[in-house]
């Protein structure tokens, strides 16, 4: 199973669960900020909406620098070609993060009520941005960026930042937003009492129908609207990582096609579809748990769903077909996948335990009792 | 080939948001440490003013600590960002470091922050400290994995270029990990981060017993970051990073330009202490000479020759011819040339092919390179000296008042006089920035010292960055600027609040301003 073409399968599943878990834990982080100034309609209310993912947020994100770490370790051509090729988008998307650590760690230290109130609506900037940006990212991963690669495998992109904003990929943005906020409210509901739950889930109530409406419609799209490149020769899986040596052409049979092949891929889009749908009905309602962890499957399903009809397409050149990177041929050495294997093989159970250890300990209803106990050590 | 600008500006902005960043990536690595000693002075009396201290300077710590989080992001993307060359030349090495640094150390001390601030109540004395120092280890395994990625850009072992994928990949982790430069680099860089924290600590606590307040807390404050500090002074200098210059070509121009050595003396060298650099006449003027007097400073040269800049370049041009011809032979390569000859021949001078990558600043070829564009690219190997001259020289002032202040403070805290001492408080807290000017300074030392490179003989600065334009260069610099200002505003309003509110701001009633308040 150490044979480069396995290593090269493996870690696109890897990356896989980092970007899951990147989703799950970074998504009701944005998610409770973006519905911040609205579930919280004063100062403790929005306090224990910010409380709720006060211990762990930080942890979270670093799911998102691991994302980052390990596309660069992995992959380093999609890392080169991706950043430098929307330049403009991920300096908004760093900028956009920016008002988090600020937001969550300054905005108790004043007791004046417009410092307060400024810094709520920069973690709403920071946990909405950065969803609408990586959904249009995501959707201009499947129409494919204007790049290509020189004879010395540098990258360069032919496009421009206004050139992302098309109108598919503008609803991929507004279905991430939207899928971050769901999850995010029933997040607050498991979390909260009272008033902020009762927000929560007419909020999560309203988003819940449009998530699952936007993704049927996104999902109509791709099927019925999108080309889908295709390869034609390419070296095999074990070859040495030089994404030019192989045919690519620009449209294929299409993304329908491309799941129909294997029908069992399209066990993913409809887990996704289904578990969100229960996230949905259930958040109507009471539950609380049941609902988040619908929501998780649902998120999960629908992010390998991504994957699945890119596969093997990393990132889809529309310009220089070409140029595509795929997971065979963008790849890290075999020596640096086997060694980053065990590395992971090592700490991504080390980690899983002992962020559960730290759950299990704050885990527990933020009250408006609990945040007038404890005003001064809190958020 | 691409416009000096845009590497300059590259430069610039990665340049100035590194030591943005370093401006509290110290404090984090030394205050994670105290506030792991206090705790367990906590935990092993029980006395309830170690546990307040823990919570105040940890107050400090957290304002710090988000900023830290905010700028470190900022570095991670501006390799794909900026250096997107460098990341996919180098990404094979640099990126599972990097991707180690995150399973190790980030969720390690990330994870716990959240718990140390509210986990008091939630855990036991001894989970949380605990936790604690499980934070502590996280920022400095954080450390070691940065300063191995940058050890090995100084010095890049255990690597080897790969004709048929036109990048650097891994041949020994090992290597990489035990890589001499990286290892001091790590020890030099965590201590000074120690000092930091110790300076903090010192100074604040100084301006207390200076204004006769919290006085009981201020002296334990105070003991416990003299002696903290006087060790870690003395691991910064006698381990110094100095040791480390003497692997790798690049690391002993540096050295040489540091001592602005032009010539090669027979050892041991003597110092200059001072004396006006002068790049053009390559000789330094009014040079203030101590024969043999390398003492602390400069112990690696007692046995070693420091090679003058003039014989190191003389070596770049060498390097250079061989460049060229492994430049040839990967043409020949890549034309579908694979002959054992060709394979052979690159194998041989593929070391230097970095050094051929210099020329293609004069020419896009490279092996047309003529005497005149040769001398020129070995001239790029030689740095400004005058620059890294004179910041060596403030970081080790800096290290050595430091040294004079944390040496009084142990001593007259063990004879128990310190706050009768004013002078030696006083001068404690207006030497609250030295740990930065140091550590800022030698910083520049050992990125400005690594030009024209950033792979030493890898890889040249000017091919490494991106393909993108001026335009959005300054739209990412500006955002930095405004961001990065307004920030720095609030960071330091916040952190002069909380110090003149002191302990008072845990709001228990025990210290200078509550007892006023509530009597």
């Amino acid at each position: 199973m150490f044979d480069y073409e396995s290593m090269r399968l493996i870690w696109w599943l890897f990356i896989g669960v980092v970007a899951i878990a990147f989703a799950l834990t970074e998504g009701f982080d944005f998610g409770i900020s973006t519905l911040l100034p609205f579930v919280g309609k004063n100062d403790v209310e929005r306090r224990i909406v910010i409380n709720s993912v006060g211990p762990v947020w930080e942890g979270n994100q670093v799911w998102l620098i691991l994302l980052g770490g390990a596309i660069f370790a992995i992959w380093p051509s999609v890392y080169a070609t991706l950043f430098s090729g929307l330049y403009l988008a991920m300096m908004l998307v760093l900028f956009s993060l920016f008002f988090r650590p600020a937001g969550f760690d300054y905005r108790n230290k004043l007791s004046n009520p417009t410092w307060r109130n400024t810094w709520d609506w920069c973690l709403f900037l920071g946990g909405t941005l950065p969803p609408v940006l990586l959904g249009v990212l995501a959707g201009n991963l499947i129409l494919g960026l204007p790049f290509h690669l020189d004879q010395d495998l540098r990258p360069f992109y032919d496009g421009s930042f206004l050139g992302l904003l098309s109108p598919f990929a503008l609803l991929c943005g507004v279905v991430c937003l939207v899928g971050t906020s769901f999850h995010g409210a029933l997040f607050l509901k498991c979390r909260t009492e009272g008033s902020v739950q009762e927000r929560s889930r007419v909020v999560a109530s309203i988003l819940g129908l449009l998530l699952i409406l936007g993704l049927a419609a996104v999902m109509a799209w791709v099927f019925l609207g999108l080309d889908r490149p295709e390869i034609t020769q390419m070296a095999g899986g074990d070859a040495p990582s030089n994404p030019l040596n192989k045919t690519v052409v620009a449209v294929g049979a299409g993304w329908l096609a491309h799941f129909m092949a294997h029908p069992l891929m399209l066990i993913a889009p409809a887990t996704g579809m289904l578990a969100l749908a229960m996230a949905w009905l259930l958040g109507r309602g009471q539950s609380t748990t049941a609902a988040f962890v619908f929501s998780c499957l649902g998120i999960a399903s629908m992010l390998l769903s991504l994957g699945l009809g890119l596969f093997p397409f990393l990132l889809i050149s529309s310009t220089a077909p070409g140029s595509s990177l795929t997971l065979w041929d963008a790849t890290s050495s075999h020596k640096t996948l086997v060694l980053a294997f065990w590395i992971t093989i090592i700490f991504l159970p080390i980690v899983l335990l002992y962020t559960r250890w730290v759950y299990k300990v704050i885990w527990g209803s933020i009250t408006e009792a609990s945040i007038i106990k404890d005003t001064h050590t809190l958020y | 080939m691409f416009g000096d600008d845009i590497v300059m500006l590259s430069r610039m902005q990665f340049g100035l948001t590194a030591l943005y960043h370093f401006l509290f990536v110290p404090l984090t690595l030394g205050m994670t440490f105290i506030l792991g000693i206090m705790e367990s002075v906590y935990v092993m009396t029980g006395r309830e003013v170690y546990k307040d201290m823990t919570k105040f300077w940890g107050k400090l710590f957290a304002i710090n600590f988000a900023m830290g989080v905010t700028t470190g992001i900022t570095l991670e993307f501006q390799f794909g960002t900026n250096w997107a060359y460098y990341s996919h030349y180098v990404g094979d090495i640099f990126g599972p470091l990097l991707a180690s640094e995150g399973w190790m150390a980030f969720f390690l001390e990330s994870t716990f922050v959240g718990l140390f601030f509210f986990g008091w109540d939630k855990l036991s004395k001894v989970q949380h400290l605990s936790v604690t120092w499980l934070l502590a280890i996280g920022t400095n395994i954080s450390a070691l994995w940065i300063l191995i990625a940058n050890g090995w850009m100084q010095h890049p072992v255990g690597s080897e270029f790969n004709f048929e994928t036109l990048r650097m990949e891994m041949t020994s982790f090992a290597d990489i990990f035990f890589n001499p430069v990286a290892q001091v680099k790590f020890v030099h860089t965590v201590a000074a981060g120690y000092v930091t924290g110790s300076m903090f600590v010192l100074g604040i606590s100084s301006w207390y017993l200076l204004n006769k307040r919290d006085i009981g807390f201020a002296r334990r404050s105070f003991s416990i970051a003299s002696a903290f500090g006087l060790a870690s002074i003395l691991s910064v200098i006698v381990l110094g990073d100095e040791s480390g210059y003497t692997s790798g070509e690049t690391q002993k121009i540096k050295l040489a330009a540091i001592e602005a050595e032009w010539e090669t003396h027979p050892a041991p060298a003597s110092f200059t202490v001072f004396g006006l650099p002068n790049q053009e006449t390559q000789t330094t003027d009014y040079a203030l000479k101590i024969p043999y007097a390398l003492g602390l400073v400069a112990t690696r040269s007692i046995d070693e020759q420091v090679m003058g800049l003039k014989d190191l370049k003389q070596q770049s041009v060498e390097k250079i011819k061989n460049g060229m011809i492994a430049y040839g032979e990967l043409q020949k390569l890549r034309a579908g040339d694979r002959s054992d000859a060709t394979k052979a021949s690159f194998n041989a001078h593929k070391d230097d092919l970095g050094y051929g990558l210099l020329l293609k600043k004069y020419t896009e070829q490279v092996t047309n390179a003529d005497a005149v564009m040769i001398d020129k690219a070995a001239n790029d190997t030689i740095p400004k000296v005058a620059p890294l001259f004179w910041t060596f020289r403030i970081m080790v002032a800096s290290g050595f008042t430091m040294l004079f202040i944390f040496a009084m403070a142990f001593y007259y805290c063990a004879t128990r006089v310190a706050d009768q001492k004013r002078w030696l408080m006083r001068m404690a807290v207006w030497g609250i920035p030295l740990p930065w000017i140091a550590a800022e300074t030698g910083w520049f030392v050992a990125e400005v010292g690594r030009q024209p490179w950033t792979i030493s003989g890898v890889l040249p600065t000017n091919l490494s960055v991106s393909s993108i334009s001026s335009e959005q260069l300054w739209f990412s610099i500006g955002g930095f600027a405004l961001f990065y200002t307004v920030l720095l505003i609030i960071e330091m309003y916040l952190m002069i609040k909380y110090v003149r509110l002191g302990p008072s701001s845990l709001h228990t009633g025990r210290y200078c301003f509550e007892q006023a308040a509530s009597a």
